[in-house]
C-alpha cells in the first residue's frame, strides 16, 4: 500500500527482499557451476622407514629360550638396542600378523608376548605413540581379542586400531605387478615400522614370513594378488622399507597354514629371528621349516630386486640362548 | 496429587524400559555382549511363548519368563502396553509430539473405534497358524518387529553414516521391507496415536483378552462424574473412560485419572469387574473364522515348492538351527541372530525360505561367512529355533567327531581362475578354517596359450570336511559372483538334504 509520499515502506522492503533473493539465486548459480567435481585424492607415497646403521653393525640376531619376551629382548639388544632404531618422539607402528580368529596356541597369529615386548621397547626408547594394527581375514574384533594381541598390546601402552577405525588410503606402490594399493591408513603416519610376522606353512607360497606379512596392510580386493604372488610380495616389500623385522618362531605352524586350527600342526621352536634384512630373515625361517630358500619364489625374486641377501650366513649374525 | 505421581511413575518406567531395550539390543554383538541376557524382552513376550507352545507343545529356553508377565496381566491388566513395551513407548511419544492443542480433536483421535476388533482377529489367525505348526507371530509382534527393524535397518544405517558401532559397513537384504512393518506402524501415529497398538498388535490383543479377568481396573463413578470428557481426551488405549471403561483396551497410562477434576475415575481393585466393560467387539463367529483362516493358511502356504523336501539351495540356516519344520515352528523373525552375527552374514530371507520363512535368518556368504569359533546366534535366539552350540561341538574332530555342517562349498570351474584361465590363486584354500582343510589343491601342469607349460594349484572341495561356513565364497577374488559358492546341501540338521553317504539312506 502506498502513502501520499509515493511507494510505502512495506512495498520498499518487499522489493528489497525480492531483489536480494534474485541476487542470491544468480550468485549461487554462478558459484555452483564453477565448481569442479572432486576426483578421488591422488595416491600418496609410503615413507622410507629405515635407519642409518654404522658399518659393522649386527644384521641378524637369533635368540632361543623358553621365554619369548626375553628372546625378543636379547635379540634387540644384540642388534644395538631399540634406541638404535627408534628416536625420541617418533611414531612407531608395530605390525604383527593378527589375520586369524585363533588362540595363541594355534600359532596362526603372532605371539602376543612378542608383540607386547616390542611395544614396551619402543615406548622405552621414547616413541611418542605406538600403534598396533593389521587387516585380518576373519572378523577384526574377534581376531584382535582371541589372538591375545589386542589386550597385550594395550596393556603395554600401545594403541590398537582396527581397519574399520583406521580406514584406508590409496598408496603409490609403483611395482612390477602392483602399481596402486589400498593401504591401512595408520601405517602412512608412521615414522618407524616394525614388521612382526609369525613363521607358518602356506599352501600357495610354501611359507609365510616377513615378506608375506605385508599382505596384511592391504584392503581392497587384495585376494587378486595371489595371481602373481611372488612378484607382488616383492613389490610390497620394496614399498614398505621397514625399520626392523622380528620373525616370531616361538611357535611354528608346520602344516595347514596360514589358518591352521589343529594343535597337532604346531611345533614349539622358542626362537626369535630379528634383523634389518627381510630376505635373510625369510631365508633363515625357511631353514627352520626344512625348506630350501631357493625353492621359495619371493626369496629368489626379492634378492634379485635388491631387497636383501638370501645367504644369511654371509651377514654379521649373533646367536644367543636363554 | 497421588494420580499425578503414578502417571509420573508410568512415564519413568516407560523411559527405563525403552532404554533397557535399546541397551540390550546394542549389546548384542560379540564385542559387547558379555553375560547380558540380551534376549530378555523377547523371552518375556507372552505371544512368543503362547505361539511356540502351541506349535511345539513345549516352552524353550527362557520363554517361561512370559508366565510371570501373564500372571501380572491377569491381576493388573495391560500394564505392559502402557509401562513396558518399547514400541508402545515410541508410539506414545510420537503421539504426544503430534497431539493437537484442541481437546475436540484429541477426543476425536482417541475415541473408541470398531477397528479395535481387528487385532483380535489378527491374534486368532496367528494362534491358528501356530496351532497348525507355523509361527508367524513375529511378523506383527511389537517386540520382534522393533528388534528386527532396529537390527537390520535403523542401526546399520546410523552406523554406516557415522562410522561408529559396527566394524565396517553393515547391510541387510531388502532391509527397508524387513523393517517395513515398524516404519508403517510408526507412520500410522499420524492417523491417530497408538494406531498400531489399538488396531493391529497381536500381543496387545492377547494381553487384552487376559485383561478380561483382571482384578484391578479403571472404573468411572457415574455419580461423581459431570461428563466433561476430559478423561477421554488423552486416553492412550481409546478405552472409552468417559463411558464404560474397557479393561481389554486400557493400557493403564493413567492420563484419565490425572486429568479428572473430580476424582471420578480411579484405578481400583474390582474383583467383580462391575462398572467396567471387557468386550473385544469381535463376535464369536469372527474369532472362529479368523482362527480357521490362520490354520488354513499353513497347508496352503506349504503347498508351494519352496517347502521341503527339496529346499532352495540358498536356504543356508545358522549353525545349531533345528530341522526346518521345527525351525518354522519356533523362529520369531526377531533378527537377534542377525544382530549378533559378527560378519553380518545372517540375513533376513526374502525368497530363500519361501513365504512362510519370510525374514527368517539365512547365511549369505557373499555378504558374510560363519566364524568358526563363534556360537552367538544360538546364544541370543530367544525361542531355541537356533540351539546354542558348544564351540567344540560346532567344530567337531574330523574324522571321528562330526562337525556341525550348514552347507557345502562347490568350485565353479567355469569361473575359478586356476580352472578357467590358468591363473594362480587358491585364496579359498588359504582361508579355509578346518584342519585338515576342506578346500585342498592338486598340482596340475597345464599348457598355456603360447605353448609354454605352467604348474598350477587347482582347488577341490572335500565334502567330508567342508562345514559350509562360506569364508571361501566371501573371500574369493572373483568379486561379483564368487567362483566357489556354498549351498545348503550337506547340512547336519536335515536327514534328506545330504550329498555324501553317511550311513543313513
Amino acid at each position: 500500500m502506498g502513502s501520499e509520499n509515493g511507494i510505502g515502506r512495506r512495498a520498499l522492503l518487499r522489493m528489497a527482499g525480492t531483489g536480494a533473493a534474485a541476487a542470491a539465486t544468480a550468485g549461487l548459480a554462478v558459484a555452483l557451476s564453477r565448481r569442479k567435481v572432486d576426483a578421488a585424492p591422488a595416491p600418496v607415497r609410503m615413507r622410507d622407514h629405515r635407519v642409518e646403521r654404522p658399518s659393522g653393525s649386527v644384521q641378524l640376531a637369533v635368540s632361543r629360550g623358553p621365554d619369548a619376551a626375553a628372546n625378543v629382548q636379547r635379540a634387540i639388544a644384540a642388534l644395538g638396542g631399540m634406541g638404535a632404531f627408534v628416536r625420541k618422539g617418533e611414531k612407531v607402528v608395530v605390525k604383527p600378523n593378527i589375520g586369524w580368529n585363533r588362540t595363541p596356541a594355534q600359532a596362526a597369529d603372532t605371539n602376543p608376548d612378542v608383540v607386547a615386548w616390542l611395544v614396551r621397547e619402543a615406548m622405552a626408547a621414547g616413541a611418542s605413540e605406538v600403534v598396533v594394527c593389521d587387516v585380518p581375514v576373519n572378523d577384526a574384533d574377534s581376531c584382535y581379542e582371541r589372538s591375545g594381541i589386542g589386550p597385550a598390546a594395550r596393556a603395554a601402552g600401545a594403541k590398537t586400531i582396527t581397519p574399520a577405525d583406521g580406514g584406508f588410503r590409496d598408496v603409490e606402490v609403483g611395482g612390477k605387478v602392483v602399481r596402486v594399493a589400498s593401504v591401512l591408513a595408520p601405517l602412512l603416519a608412521a615414522d618407524r615400522i616394525v614388521n612382526v610376522p609369525i613363521l607358518k606353512h602356506h599352501g600357495l607360497t610354501g611359507a609365510t614370513m616377513a615378506l608375506k606379512n605385508w599382505y596384511g596392510i592391504l584392503g581392497g580386493n587384495r585376494a587378486r594378488m595371489h595371481q602373481e604372488i611372488h612378484p607382488a610380495l616383492v613389490d610390497l616389500a620394496l614399498m614398505m622399507k621397514p625399520t626392523l623385522t622380528v620373525l616370531d618362531a616361538t611357535r611354528m605352524l608346520a602344516a595347514n597354514g596360514p589358518s591352521g586350527g589343529n594343535l597337532g600342526d604346531v611345533k614349539k621352536l622358542d626362537t626369535i629371528v630379528a634383523g634389518t634384512d627381510e630376505i635373510a630373515i625369510d631365508s633363515y625361517g625357511a631353514g627352520l621349516m626344512n625348506l630350501n630358500a631357493s625353492d621359495l619364489g619371493f626369496i629368489v625374486q626379492g634378492e634379485k630386486a635388491g631387497l636383501g641377501r638370501a645367504d644369511w650366513k654371509s651377514l654379521k649374525v649373533v646367536e644367543t640362548n636363554g | 496429587m497421588k494420580d499425578e505421581v503414578f502417571r509420573g511413575l508410568r512415564r519413568a518406567w516407560q523411559v527405563f524400559f525403552l532404554l533397557l531395550f535399546l541397551f540390550l539390543l546394542l549389546a548384542t554383538t560379540s564385542r559387547l555382549i558379555r553375560g547380558y541376557p540380551v534376549e530378555w524382552f523377547l523371552a518375556i513376550d507372552p505371544l512368543a511363548a503362547v505361539s511356540t507352545a502351541l506349535s511345539t507343545h513345549a516352552l524353550h529356553g527362557h520363554l517361561w519368563w512370559a508366565a510371570p508377565l501373564v500372571v501380572l496381566t491377569l491381576v493388573f491388566g495391560r500394564f505392559f502396553c502402557g509401562w513396558m513395551c518399547p514400541m508402545g513407548t515410541m508410539h506414545h511419544v510420537l503421539g504426544f509430539l503430534l497431539r493437537s492443542k484442541r481437546v475436540r480433536e484429541r477426543l476425536e483421535r482417541n475415541r473408541t473405534r470398531r477397528s479395535r476388533a481387528v487385532k483380535y482377529a489378527v491374534l486368532a489367525a496367528m494362534l491358528g497358524a501356530a496351532f497348525a505348526g507355523s509361527v508367524q507371530a513375529g511378523l506383527l509382534d511389537p517386540i520382534a518387529t522393533t528388534w528386527r527393524a532396529l537390527s537390520v535397518s535403523v542401526f546399520p544405517a546410523l552406523s554406516n553414516a557415522t562410522g561408529g558401532y559396527y566394524q565396517g559397513e553393515r547391510r541387510f537384504t531388502w532391509s527397508l521391507v524387513a523393517a517395513g512393518v515398524f516404519y508403517a506402524a510408526i507412520a500410522l501415529n499420524l492417523v491417530y496415536p497408538r494406531f498400531y497398538c489399538r488396531v493391529l498388535c497381536p500381543l496387545g490383543a492377547l494381553l487384552g483378552v487376559l485383561s478380561k479377568l483382571s482384578l484391578f481396573r479403571i472404573v468411572r463413578r457415574a455419580e461423581a462424574c459431570k461428563d466433561c470428557d476430559v478423561c477421554a481426551a488423552d486416553c492412550a488405549g481409546a478405552a472409552d473412560p468417559a463411558g464404560t471403561p474397557l479393561a481389554t483396551e486400557c493400557m493403564l497410562c493413567l492420563n484419565c485419572t490425572s486429568a479428572c477434576p473430580r476424582g471420578a475415575i480411579a484405578y481400583r481393585f474390582l474383583p467383580s469387574g462391575e462398572g467396567t466393560s471387557q468386550t473385544t467387539d469381535l463376535s464369536r463367529r469372527r474369532w472362529i473364522a479368523a482362527a480357521a483362516a490362520g490354520v488354513a493358511l499353513v497347508p496352503l502356504t506349504r503347498a508351494s515348492a519352496e517347502a521341503e523336501p527339496r529346499p532352495d539351495p540358498r536356504r543356508i540356516r545358522p549353525p545349531g538351527a533345528r530341522d526346518e519344520p521345527a525351525f518354522l515352528a519356533l523362529c520369531l523373525k526377531c533378527g537377534a541372530c542377525m544382530k549378533a552375527c559378527p560378519t553380518g552374514g545372517l540375513q533376513p530371507a526374502a525368497t530363500e525360505a519361501g513365504l512362510e520363512g519370510l525374514w527368517t535368518p539365512v547365511l549369505v556368504p557373499r555378504i558374510g561367512y560363519c566364524e568358526q569359533a563363534c556360537v552367538l546366534c544360538g546364544r541370543v535366539c530367544p525361542t531355541g529355533a537356533i540351539r546354542e552350540l558348544a564351540p567344540a561341538e560346532k567344530v567337531g574332530r574330523p574324522p571321528d567327531v562330526e562337525p556341525v555342517r550348514i552347507g557345502l562349498a562347490a568350485i565353479d570351474r567355469g569361473r575359478c581362475l586356476p580352472w578357467a584361465s590358468d591363473t594362480e590363486c587358491v585364496v579359498c584354500e588359504e582361508v579355509c578354517p578346518t584342519a585338515p582343510k576342506a578346500v585342498y589343491f592338486k598340482l596340475e601342469t597345464t599348457t598355456l596359450r603360447d605353448g609354454s607349460t605352467r604348474v598350477l594349484r587347482r582347488p577341490f572341495v572335500d565334502p567330508k570336511l567342508c562345514t559350509g561356513c562360506g569364508v571361501c565364497e566371501t573371500r574369493c577374488p572373483v568379486f561379483d559372483r564368487a567362483a566357489v559358492r556354498v549351498t545348503s546341501t550337506g547340512e547336519s540338521r536335515s536327514t534328506v538334504n545330504r550329498v555324501i553317504l553317511g550311513g543313513r539312506i
